[in-house]
């Protein structure tokens, strides 16, 4: 059984077709890379099978259950979880407040009007075992306002892995990053556990290709090449449409 | 986080000193009713300020038909009472419609946030405000209606200034500590979450409508308990009480004194009922007075009174550090460690 299941999934924008029939089986524990320039149709992708866009036509399936109609805070039950090329934090709030929101996300506890939040200690010291994982529980207090570009992004990893998703997409998780954070953060998408499956879109090659067992090629909402990383590599249309010579 | 004991002494200490203020103040007041019932009237208006507070601050969704609410509250007990029912089940009564209203409010106006939340919850404001003017029939339109007495519960008559002074400030602790609760529990925290990213809460797995339409709710409660504060302050309500203009009057308290906080709203409340009831006996154009304070307070605080005053108090105490003799080595130590 397939961990992700994207089958003909189709979608336009006005007259603008950004998803043309898009087929895409990934396995439990596989770390997938999808690649392609901009506008191909990566994020789009993403957001229809997290839910936060409706497919026109095509199915979404989920550990063989088809999820097509779930609703995306549903699926975040499911065990999918995402990060965001545009960082999407809370600006207002502590580091740990942001991971906190990521377990009360799934908890009951969400619900509750009268607990205090900051006298349970439990949850945050589950949020500081998550930043310990990052290397930013020195920093944990920190209002996110302070923190710089390289920190914001491994807090939004940090939010998807305190889900502990059995699916995690991440997206450009590199971007913008220096050479030394690139590292840092490379570091920590090794020690992602193997009972994960990973999906994650990235132009930066030297850091992805090294952490990919498969590569899907995206181009004007299609799937060019799918392959391991030697063959789509290799093949004449991804240096046609990818690497432009 | 071990905090000093003379810190959490002074932090239990200046609520303690507040509420002991607040119990004594008619003895401040010198037992005078008019100035007692002035404090009354912020009391009831910041309930109604702390009600709009949960949507327009920890919500983010600007409504400008919550008079209508507190209006509607008003009006049911205003009609049960006139029918023959009794105080509690009148109020009870008072309570459950406008939490229905509520309900509808928030079913409607939650199909959108921002500008269209507003509107939509402006126009559900005027539709109860042209009901209660134009349906005489039910409402006794201009007129209004009348009620015959303040109740007296447990034997206690809350017909005299200073009796009714401490039942308002009774429900107006009341409200302060349950709004205070609500902002530091969890659900607070998942509702000043969707204010500020609804799309990450949805994909983090919270049910971002219905957590606005709980909030919308623990708002409308609130509302009605200050429309049940405010129809036996006055013993009196009428179509002004539902309309937008008292919508925007609620509002501008609670933006004036700083949204999203819980003494923001209170100031806000003071503030305006300051300058209606007493400013207006010294100027005859009182709104311009009120106006002008609006503009100094968004111009040089526009986070609101509150949190503005605390800034510039803050901003004042480095400038004096700075310049006080003897101080200016632990102060630059200060800021290079």
């Amino acid at each position: 059984m397939n961990a992700l299941t994207v089958t003909g999934l189709c979608k336009s924008f006005g007259g603008l077709r950004v998803m043309d029939g898009v087929d895409l089986s990934v396995s439990p524990g596989e770390r997938r890379l999808i690649i392609g320039p901009n506008g191909a149709g990566k994020t789009t992708l993403f957001n229809q099978i997290t839910g936060e866009i409706a497919p026109d036509s095509g199915t979404v399936g989920l550990f063989g259950r088809d999820i097509t109609r779930v609703a995306c805070r549903r699926r975040a039950h499911l065990g999918l979880a995402r990060t965001y090329q545009i960082i999407t934090l809370f600006p207002h709030d502590t580091i740990l407040h942001n991971v906190r929101l990521a377990f009360l996300g799934l908890s009951p506890l969400r619900w509750n009007p009268l607990a205090a939040l900051d006298r349970r200690q439990a949850l945050a010291e589950r949020a500081y075992a998550i930043l310990a994982r990052i290397g930013l529980d020195h920093i944990a207090e920190r209002p996110l306002a302070q923190t710089s570009y390289g920190e914001r992004r491994r807090v939004e990893i940090a939010m998807a892995l305190a889900q502990e998703p059995k699916v995690l997409l991440l997206d450009e998780p590199f971007a913008g990053l220096s050479i030394d954070e690139r590292g840092d953060v490379q570091k920590l998408l090794l020690s992602i556990p193997r009972d994960v499956t990973v999906v994650m879109i990235e132009h930066n090659m030297d850091v992805a290709l090294d952490f990919a067992d498969r590569i899907t090629l995206l181009h004007f909402g299609k799937v060019i090449v799918e392959g391991t990383r030697a063959e789509v590599v290799a093949d004449a249309r991804t240096r046609e449409v990818y690497l432009g010579t | 986080m071990i905090r000093p004991a003379s810190r959490i002494a002074s932090a239990a200490a200046a609520p303690a000193l507040v509420v002991v203020l607040l119990a004594t103040l008619p003895v401040w007041l010198g037992h005078h009713p008019y100035y007692v019932n002035i404090a009354s009237q912020i009391l009831l208006w910041a309930v109604a300020a702390l009600a709009l507070n949960v949507l327009v601050g920890y919500a983010g969704l600007v409504s400008l038909g919550h008079a209508a609410l507190l209006a509607m509250a008003g009006y049911t007990v205003g009609l049960l009472l006139q029918a023959g029912y009794g105080h509690l089940a009148a109020d009870l009564g008072a309570i459950a419609v406008t939490l229905a209203a509520s309900a509808v409010f928030a079913v409607l106006a939650l199909r959108s946030t921002g500008v269209g939340f507003l509107m939509i919850t402006l126009a559900l404001g005027q539709i109860v405000w042209g009901i209660a003017y134009r349906w005489a029939g039910l409402t006794n339109g201009d007129n209004g209606i009348s009620l015959a007495a303040r109740p007296a519960p447990f034997g206690l008559s809350l017909a005299g200034a200073e009796a009714f002074y401490y039942t308002a400030l009774l429900i107006f602790l009341m409200a302060l500590v349950s709004m205070r609760i609500l902002v530091r529990s969890p659900f607070g925290a998942s509702l000043a979450g969707t204010r500020d990213q609804p799309r990450r809460m949805t994909a983090l797995g919270f049910n971002v409508w219905l957590i606005r339409f709980l909030a919308f709710l623990a708002s409308g409660f609130w509302s009605g308990v200050a429309g049940l504060l405010y129809v036996y302050y006055h013993q009196f309500i009428a179509p002004p009480a539902a309309a937008l203009t008292a919508s925007a009057e609620i509002l501008l308290m609670v933006i004036s004194g700083g949204a999203a906080t819980l003494l923001g709203p209170i100031a806000g409340a003071a503030i305006v009922v300051i300058m209606k009831n007493v400013a207006s006996a010294y100027i005859e154009r009182w709104n311009l007075v009120l106006g002008v304070i609006f503009i100094l307070i968004i111009s040089f605080m526009p986070e609101g009174l509150v949190p503005g005053s605390v800034r510039l108090a803050r901003a004042a105490w480095v400038w004096l550090r700075a310049r006080l003799p003897g101080r200016e080595g632990r102060y630059t130590q200060e800021r290079i460690s």
